[in-house]
């Protein structure tokens, strides 16, 4: 019985291997950086890469049409807007999406850019937070993460933090689940093989929040994380949880100099 | 860990019974052919459909079922007595083979359009064009769908 | 109201064919998806789509579950006197989404 397995395994592993040779790619240079970071476009397929190429049939932009107008919806009792305080976003939140997720000294932890937009809208403009997963949320956070397209991640991770970014790198290391896997196992020493029929990106995030074809619909960084922790059979982590914004941080770090894609299309 | 060791016996038994299981089972549900028939009956009633006139421009391999772009042209002058009606997608391995119906008004400027799909699997596009004169013209497409192996997450999440 | 794109030519000549392109933002949920709690989503999809110009009707679609989330639809219609192209979305419960676009004719 054991051989029998081995033999199956031995035969998908040749034609996998037999597989990779023939899908070589050949991506622009943009997507790629000096440290082998490669961002998740060059896994994607033509059609796929065709479709967030263009600005208006790349799902995506819905959900960016959609925070562009709620950045100049008046909320909270001041009737204040993000607009009010931020004016013009194309200049005001330019570099946002590369610096996120950061330290807040407000908060006094590290925080991601979803927090940040749900600290403004409580403390400056006194309006309920968006929750999670929200379709407000995830339209403003698109919004503004889309002004920084072209711009290279570049996210701090020492000073206040280093503590956010050690253990972003236990997670990202660390196996878990029934599966026992890591997410360095598929995405540091898998990456740009094949399982079944799809390539295994590295798993890096400018592109986020992303549209994913799987779902149909735009998700959010946190979203990506609970999916890939299910997919492994682990128990995900509630989304806005600290764990979470700490393995963000060492994942933009990971990808730093990927230029920010956002909103981009993938699998 | 003497028996981890391939024997070439191993080899060929793997591969065979890999065979046999990709064969053996489906990976995703297919609806029969006799269902694309009915839907199409549905739609035309016994009118035969000839193929031509129609070309359709899909993709030989689509990395994912859920966004499947087709584009239909329709070879018709588009005057006022000789025109399209309309088109109707089929997609033979679907659950429900029926995906779309188009309908070309008097003020379509050509009998062209595009849209997305989606495909539960590899198998055949039809697309059946209705004359003015109530002709029936087809087109049939083989698409491969691949599968991602973290793709076989059922839930929603 | 579902967010709507619309892709109509600032200006055309009378007698060009211009390409018009649509898409709203729907899920267009098939009835396959399951929640994490294991319970199937229900169909909810838009179910018509037209596109109407100059008195008449351009291109109109019956749309079922096997068409993709955000439905788009690229197609063509012949230029013939400046006025709008009004475009209508119908769901599954009856709710209309309505848009419209000067096209300028010379």
């Amino acid at each position: 019985m054991r051989r029998f397995v081995v033999g199956i395994a031995a035969f998908c592993a040749f034609s996998a291997a037999f597989a990779e040779a023939i899908l070589a790619d050949e991506q622009p240079a943009r997507v790629q950086t000096a440290l082998g970071a490669r961002s998740g476009y060059t896994y994607m397929g033509p059609d796929t890469q065709a479709l967030q190429d263009d600005d208006f049939s790349n799902p995506g932009m819905l959900w960016v049409d959609e925070g562009e107008k709620l950045w100049s919806t008046a909320a909270g009792p001041d009737g204040k807007s993000c607009q009010s305080c931020h004016g013009d976003a194309r200049t005001s939140m330019r570099t946002v999406a590369t610096r996120y997720p950061a330290f807040s000294p407000q908060l006094g932890r590290v925080i991601s850019l979803e927090q940040q937009i749900n600290y403004s809208r409580t403390a400056h403009q006194h309006a309920d937070a968006f929750p999670y997963e929200s379709e407000q949320l995830i339209a403003l956070t698109a919004f503004i993460s889309s002004q920084a397209r072209g711009l290279p991640m570049n996210v701090s991770v020492d000073g206040p933090a280093a503590a956010s970014f050690e253990r972003g790198k236990t997670f990202f290391y660390q196996r878990r689940g029934q599966y026992n896997l890591s997410c360095a196992n598929c995405h540091e020493q898998h990456a740009g093989d094949h399982l079944r029929g799809e390539s295994i990106s590295q798993g890096q995030l400018n592109g986020f929040p992303i549209y994913r074809e799987l779902w149909q619909a735009m998700g959010s960084v946190d979203r990506m994380f609970a999916w890939c922790n299910q997919a492994v059979r682990a128990e995900p982590f509630a989304p806005g949880s600290q764990e979470y914004v700490d393995l963000e941080l060492f994942e933009r770090w990971r990808g730093r100099g990927l230029l920010i894609e956002s909103p981009a299309v993938r699998r | 860990m003497a028996d981890l060791i391939l024997t070439r016996r191993d080899a060929l038994a793997g591969m065979g019974a890999t065979f046999l299981l990709l064969t053996a089972f489906p990976i995703r549900s297919f609806a029969a052919d006799a269902d694309t028939a009915e839907a199409i009956k549905a739609q035309f009633g016994d009118a035969v459909a000839q193929d031509g006139k129609v070309t359709l421009k899909l993709p030989a391999l689509a990395e994912t079922g859920n966004s499947v772009a087709i584009t239909c042209t329709v070879d018709s002058p588009m005057t006022d007595t000789d025109r399209v009606a309309r088109v109707v997608i089929f997609a033979n391995r679907n659950p429900r083979p029926l995906i779309a119906t188009m309908l070309f008004g008097p003020k379509a400027g050509q009998s062209v359009f595009s849209t997305n799909m989606r495909l539960s699997g590899t198998q055949d596009v039809i697309a059946i064009a209705e004359m003015a004169d109530k002709s029936l013209w087809k087109a049939t497409t083989r698409v491969k769908v691949t599968v991602g192996a973290c793709d076989t997450l059922q839930s929603r999440y | 109201m579902p967010n709507t794109r619309i892709k109509v030519p600032e200006t055309a000549t009378a007698g060009d064919i211009v390409e018009i392109r649509a898409v709203i933002q729907h899920p267009m949920e098939n009835g396959f998806n399951v929640t994490s709690a294991g319970v199937i989503i229900p169909v909810e999809i838009i179910t018509d789509f037209v596109c109407e110009y100059d008195g008449g009707e351009v291109f109109r679609v019956k749309l079922e579950p096997g068409l993709s989330a955000n439905p788009y639809f690229s197609f063509f219609l012949k230029a013939t006197k400046t006025g709008p192209v009004d475009f209508h979305w119908l769901d599954q419960n009856g709710t209309k989404t309505d848009a419209s676009v000067t096209l300028m004719v010379t």
